[in-house]
């Protein structure tokens, strides 16, 4: 249990991390793309700390758990052998159905607008989120969320202010930050789904309260959105699945660039 | 430096000073581009303090600083040559007084 909710958690920055690096050399002024892989770092380093964290417990589990905990083929092979599991092989071996990610964090770069709104939810999101992870009862969970928020409380003042800037800017800004805001709301919602993990984990003192987090999020967001003039979508529908493992398609493509190499030539190093 | 406004591609240039720690001044480490103060900040924090370099950070908009003029150099501080006086050269220094 507690397991998969160090994985969910690993996830989220490992893809977080992949999608902002997709900005590297892309980034429309140098400042800006040296930002960008800036956070895309610092995502990495704590999906690092996490997928070492969950290699440990994984290891720890008796031999029928570790037979049931992933479905990846590449995964099972390695663990019917007997061999432990590092950090690389749950990053670069598991398949897309293994992943515990938010759906919102594999949205599509598309343009700086989208690339904003999505950080901005996310970071809003992390802010908070460590902020309460802090408090928990597992230690290294604790000092991982207390590195973690320095790192976020800067991510979301970058993100908080570019949504100002690109909304309370040109006709045309304004607009596009707009259309971001609309059209990745829908995943926000999963955000602040309680899984049976998430209360699990809570009960035992060791995961957030997420329903908590989630009346401090809209506040939060709201502030900035007001300032920004950016109008908060009112839409109640809200998409889920990517906690258990039901992903958009987005996903695939991404675990396909990002493993290819480690599965075309198992092991290397370079 | 003049600044051409009708450019509204470009932002503005800034120069970046970085104090390295409490109690050292701030020393000019380059320079970047952004579209106001407040981003010339974390540009520079993201630019330039990657590696620890800095505790403290000042930004100036380039066109803010007045330079010397190269072609002035002989009468600005050719003159200072020969005033060797000006510098503590002939002092003793007793053995007990390091960091001089």
């Amino acid at each position: 249990m507690k397991l998969d909710y160090i994985l969910h958690l690993a996830d989220d920055a490992l893809i977080m991390g992949h999608r902002l690096g997709e900005w590297c050399g892309h980034g429309p002024i140098l400042e800006q793309d040296i930002a960008l892989t800036n956070t895309s770092l610092d995502h990495l380093g704590r999906a690092r700390s996490l997928f070492q964290y969950a290699a440990e417990q994984f290891n720890s589990l008796t031999p029928e758990l570790k037979s049931v905990q992933f479905s990846s083929v590449a995964l099972q092979a390695l663990v019917s052998e007997g061999k432990p599991l590092d950090e690389d092989d749950l990053a670069f071996l598991r398949d897309g159905w293994d992943f515990r990610n938010h759906l919102l964090v594999e949205q599509p770069n598309n343009d700086w607008a989208y690339t904003v709104a999505r950080s901005f939810y996310y970071d809003a999101f992390n802010y908070l989120f460590f902020t309460e992870l802090m408090n928990s009862t597992d230690t290294t969970l604790a000092s991982i969320a207390e590195k973690s928020l320095k790192e976020v409380t800067y991510h979301l003042r970058w993100s908080s202010e570019w949504v100002v800037r690109l909304g309370d800017g040109t006709d045309e800004s304004h607009e596009r930050m707009q259309q971001a805001i609309n059209e990745l709301w829908m995943y926000t919602g999963e955000l602040f789904d309680m899984t049976e993990t998430d209360k699990a984990m809570q009960a035992e003192g060791i995961g957030a309260d997420l329903s908590k987090i989630k009346s401090l999020w809209i506040d939060r967001v709201a502030q900035v959105m007001e300032e920004a003039t950016i109008t908060i979508p009112q839409g109640k529908w809200m998409q889920k699945g990517g906690k258990s493992g039901r992903h958009t398609e987005h996903l695939g493509y991404i675990l396909a660039e990002m493993q290819f190499m480690q599965r075309a030539y198992p092991g290397m190093e370079w | 430096m003049s600044q051409d406004i009708n450019n509204k591609n470009e932002w503005p240039l800034w120069e970046v000073f970085i104090r390295s720690k409490a109690g050292l001044d701030h020393k000019h480490a380059g320079s970047l581009h952004a579209a106001d103060a407040d981003m010339a900040l974390e540009n520079a924090r993201d630019v330039y303090t990657r590696r620890m370099e800095g505790v403290s950070i000042w930004v100036v908009e380039s066109r803010h600083i007045r330079a010397s003029d190269p072609g002035q150099s002989e009468s600005l501080y050719e003159p200072a040559n020969d005033k060797i006086y000006r510098h503590p050269t002939f002092y003793n220094l007793p053995d007990e007084v390091k960091y001089m």
